[in-house]
């Protein structure tokens, strides 16, 4: 059967693959001395403001380079759900605006409710998300996965349609001066304003490496696992003995969270919620995020994240038809390229490393196709 | 699919080094020892006291209907710990209904399945699995994307007590259980014969290489039966062969296995008993020699109208 | 009869409900709810058909029914109809205009459907690719469809251009039944008549219910799947526009890029409601979301109606997810 959908072309070694092969062939050691010049090369790009990279005058640099690191931080979460469990998820935006309402609800004065500091909001976010979540998934994950994504299609909408009739919302007006975390400059302003993009900047980069940090455990476990036999073929997963209903729940929730968290750090940047920034296209940019970069690969979905944050802010005249050329590209590459621009595999053992060097005397191939290429006897109809 | 994952590159010649290169260079008395301590490290708590011969699983009027087709019609048997049963029958005779009646993928209509005196009832496949039941599949369903090590693992993660939580913080029964999961994984890989594709895609293995890579998937999860369907599907006669020597040592580790195929020689070869069944009925049930020479048998076979054959 | 449930205690509203106004609207609601969800039904069964037959929820759906509201609406236009003031026309005339822009309303939709499965859907099939890419691509058409009317329109909503204005035609129970409505619901009911006769009278429809219940054997029996998945599309797409003409005339500036996504959503609420894959399944998923969306705008207030319909959504997938009357058209596969 299907004898024409060959398996696998013999790896091509293009560019890309070389390079990926040096990486996976140094020392741990050898990665970290790349590793941490580029990550203090990554937390000094907006004051070194390089020239080709900038976006001004246009758009304040600093400020630019937060909301690639706030959709780098989206990006990774979002790809919990869509790249390793292989759950569509289209109401992103709506936990990313139930963590901005929490964020407002707990530290704007426009709200009655108790106030809490900045930094506790972003945990609280992260629960409350995480409730939404097992709510919105537990009724829905049972199901056939095209159900998912139309019930949180609707999730999406339904945010924002509750924060414009519930008063308590404030719809429109929305909730002003939402808190930011704490410190003074010399000149006695705060030090997480609205016009400086940088302490911002930091706050993000950091969160989004100890979230790639923590997804990376998750990844390198048997939960990572159990996403990717869920992603490969469900039933078997489950025959294997993989509860899949948890894992799904999991992976659902965590994405969720992460939503959340960005959706507070967001608030807290912006400074203003209200019911006009959460609409459902927005959930299709993130997913665009997500599947331009590499769905799976969580290097491929920064790359992914940058290119949808960072374009339309550096070429401003694409701004205006961004919606559009991003649905182009979506349809594009997953006629030609669904395994995304990079498409690494992940790693899915914690030992794998000194396992495959032990027993091979070579490391593993990191081959550049994914989740998303055809698989022979797989259509959508099967 | 067979011909391209076939015409996929042929297994390389190990690298320098690496186990699977050093197992190439072993003595014969060498190899002896490593395979003892790779047979230990594929069945690692074998209890090998228990009586042979009582039994582990019995079908007790198992009937399962679809609307009005009846795919097993009160279907009784049992196996027996350490035997290897075969389970034959013409095509459409209810064979792999009755592999997934065991392994919950459906709930029968009516009797039940009984695993060491526990009825499955109304558990979830990944339970069944925990109790001690794994299957292979008859159309390959590896996970594809996974590396053939991983495959193995997901087997193992069966057995595995690590949470969600304990995972993300990497506790140590998180560490020790990885580590025992890639040593399992790793032996047991060995057993089958594919050690030396460990690192590769499952999907980009020759045939005959997932074949085998479904057996240790199954093993993995340390079953109590392993039920097969099927394994020889598109091999050759030296495959066969070879397959029939695996099917061998893994019951010489001491799991009990259940074998559907349909290679007579094979099945006669291989299995201490056989069951048949025939339009969801079974027919006959006895030792090889036995089924051989059964009338009911070869009229299900031939097509032959018997009188004695219902 | 006025409840307000405040929580936290920090005084200010959260829910407001008022049962008294279900009780007062009720007959008001079920006969407008009747008259809206036939609308629902209309397009429900574009998503039926393709859910039956090519096991995929077609996100494109609602951009193919919002091009047959700008269809209709540019029509209007065409026939020499401006915003304003709602003209006086004979009855011949009315039911040729409108007849007129409902011919060109489901032939717009209809081509987009077909357009849509051509472009974006077919080479996907030929690559046999996973059902997350097709997820993906249909999310991609629904939004590239969306934005060619954003960038050629703009973002606000067309000014209303009325053809008639709803009158009383008689009363139920205290509830006036208008014109509009009666068109309405006639119509939906006809053309679904016709789509249901169609698929279970004749040879074409033979062959979609066959590729529906296993699209390999149909093949093997010489049924041409090609042609049946185009033509799903396409009667798909046709009660689509149908919709589309009635969706305008009830509410004359619904022409709006973004129009198409939430009645998407209901409309796909329908077809879950009464069962996906199955065509009468989708009539009453319809009327009855129709109809419980506005008991529910009366007891909650205005802004609540599409909340309850997504909330609804949710309940039926929770508590029986095949549906009132099952799933239907080819069985559910695993």
């Amino acid at each position: 059967m299907n004898a024409h959908h060959t398996a696998s072309p013999p790896a091509k070694v293009s560019g890309m693959q070389t390079m990926r092969d040096k990486w996976n062939s140094l020392s741990r050691v050898q990665q970290w001395a790349v590793l941490i010049p580029l990550v203090v090369l990554i937390y000094l790009l907006p004051v070194l403001n390089p020239p080709l990279l900038t976006t001004e005058p246009n758009y304040n640099f600093p400020i630019a380079m937060f909301d690639v690191a706030r959709y780098a931080l989206i990006a990774i979460g979002l790809n919990v759900v869509v790249g390793q469990a292989g759950l569509l998820d289209l109401g992103y935006v709506g936990f990313f605006a139930v963590g901005a309402y929490v964020a407002a609800l707990f530290t704007s004065p426009d709200s009655m409710l108790h106030k809490l500091p900045y930094l506790a909001v972003l945990p609280l976010a992260v629960v409350v998300t995480m409730f939404f979540g097992v709510i919105l998934g537990a009724p829905t994950l049972r199901l056939r996965g095209d159900y998912l994504a139309i019930v949180t299609l609707g999730f999406g909408e339904m945010v924002r349609l509750l924060a414009d009739q519930v008063p308590a919302l404030r719809g429109n007006s929305g909730f002003q001066t939402v808190g930011h975390p704490p410190g003074t400059r010399a000149d006695g302003t705060a030090l997480f304003n609205q016009t400086d993009g940088k302490p911002w900047y930091w706050l993000a980069v950091t969160l989004v490496i100890g979230v790639l940090l923590l997804v990376g455990n998750l990844e390198r476990s048997r939960v990572g696992r159990a996403w990717v036999a869920i992603r490969e073929d469900e039933a078997v997963a489950e025959i294997m003995g993989v509860p899949t209903f948890k894992y799904k729940i999991w992976a659902f929730v965590i994405g969720a969270a992460i939503g959340g968290l960005s959706g507070a750090l967001y608030a807290g940047q912006i400074g203003f919620v209200n019911n006009q920034k959460f609409d459902v296209t927005t959930s299709v940019l993130f997913l665009a995020a997500v599947v331009l970069g590499g769905s799976g690969n969580k290097v491929g979905v920064m790359l992914g994240a940058f290119v949808i944050a960072y374009l339309p802010l550096r070429f401003s005249g694409i701004a205006e038809y961004k919606y559009l050329i991003f649905g182009l590209a979506l349809i594009v590459l997953m006629l030609f390229r669904p395994q995304g621009l990079l498409g690494a595999r992940q790693r899915l053992l914690a030992k794998g490393r000194e396992a495959y060097q032990r027993l091979l005397g070579r490391p593993e191939q990191i081959s550049s196709d994914s989740s998303l290429v055809a698989e022979p006897g797989k259509e959508a109809g099967a | 699919m067979s011909e391209d994952v076939t015409a996929a590159d042929q297994p390389e010649v190990p690298a320098e080094g690496g186990i699977v290169a050093e197992v190439a260079r072993m003595s014969p008395a060498e190899l002896a020892a490593h395979e003892a301590e790779v047979a230990e490290a594929v069945a690692p708590d074998r209890e090998i006291e228990v009586a042979v011969g009582d039994t582990l699983l019995a079908m007790q009027d198992v009937t399962l209907q679809f609307g009005g087709l009846v795919a097993l019609d009160s279907v009784n048997f049992e196996i027996r710990r350490g035997e290897i049963l075969g389970l034959i029958g013409p095509n459409g005779a209810g064979k792999t209904t009755c592999f997934n009646v065991m392994t919950g993928v459906y709930r029968p209509t009516s009797g039940q399945v009984v695993l060491e005196d526990r009825p499955l009832g109304k558990r979830k496949r990944h339970e069944i699995t925990q109790l001690g039941i794994a299957r292979t599949f008859q159309n390959i369903r590896l996970f594809g994307e996974m590396t053939t090590l991983e495959n193995v693992v997901v087997g193992a993660d069966a057995r595995h007590k690590t949470s969600v939580l304990g995972a993300l913080a990497r506790v140590p029964r998180h560490h020790r259980e990885e580590r025992e999961a890639v040593e399992r994984g790793m032996a047991l890989l060995e057993f089958v014969g594919i050690a030396d594709r460990a690192a590769d895609k499952a999907k980009n293995l020759p045939y005959g290489y997932q074949r085998r890579l479904e057996i240790a998937r199954a093993l993995a999860t340390e079953p109590k039966l392993l039920c097969l369907d099927e394994p020889a599907a598109g091999f050759n006669p030296a495959e066969k062969e070879e397959l029939m020597g695996l099917i061998r040592k893994i019951r010489g580790d001491g799991y009990t296995v259940l074998l559907i195929e349909h290679d007579m020689r094979l099945v006669m070869g291989v299995t201490d008993r056989i069951v048949v069944l025939e339009f969801g009925k079974k027919i006959a049930e006895g030792v090889p020699a036995e089924i051989r020479d059964n009338p009911a048998v070869i009229a299900a076979y031939l097509g032959v109208p018997d009188d004695g054959a219902a | 009869m006025n409840h307000v449930v405040t929580f936290l205690a920090d005084g200010s509203d959260w829910i407001n409900f008022d049962v008294g106004a279900l009780r007062d609207q009720f007959w008001n609601d079920t006969i407008e709810g009747l008259s809206q969800g036939s609308i629902y039904a209309l397009v429900a069964l574009g998503y039926t058909l393709v859910y039956g037959v090519l096991r995929l929820i077609n996100f494109a759906h609602s951009e193919v029914f919002i091009f047959g509201v700008f269809g209709a609406y540019f029509t209007f236009f065409g026939l020499g109809f401006r915003p304003g003031p709602t003209p006086e026309l004979g009855a011949g005339e009315l039911i040729l205009y409108l007849a007129l822009a409902l011919i060109v309303a489901m032939l717009v939709s209809g081509a987009t459907a077909v357009v849509v499965e051509r472009v974006a859907y077919r080479p996907l099939r030929r690559r046999g690719a996973p059902p997350l890419v097709f997820l993906i691509t249909a999310i991609g058409a629904s939004f590239v469809l969306q934005q060619i009317l954003f960038i050629w329109r703009g973002g606000n909503q067309e000014r209303a251009i009325r053809l008639m204005r709803p009158q009383e035609v008689f009363t139920i129970f205290g509830a006036s039944v208008t014109n509009l409505q009666i068109i309405i619901v006639l119509a939906s009911i006809v053309l679904m008549l016709i789509a249901n006769t169609f698929i279970n009278r004749t040879r074409l429809g033979r062959g979609v219910r066959a590729v529906a219940q296993d699209p390999d054997t149909a093949t093997l029996m010489g049924v041409n799947k090609e042609r049946v998945i185009m033509l799903t599309f396409l009667i798909g797409g046709l009660l689509a526009g149908a919709a589309a003409l009635f969706y305008l005339m009830k509410a004359p500036t619904g022409a709006s890029y973004q129009g198409g996504f939430l009645l998407g959503i209901k409309a796909f609420t329908a077809a879950v409601l009464g069962g996906i894959g199955n065509l009468r399944g989708a009539l009453l998923g319809g009327l009855i979301l129709g109809i419980v969306e506005n008991y529910g705008q009366s007891v909650f207030g205005g802004g609540w109606r599409d909340i309850v319909a997504f909330v609804l959504l949710v309940v039926v997938l929770m508590f029986r997810p095949t549906g009132i009357l099952g799933e239907s058209l080819g069985k559910a596969r695993v």
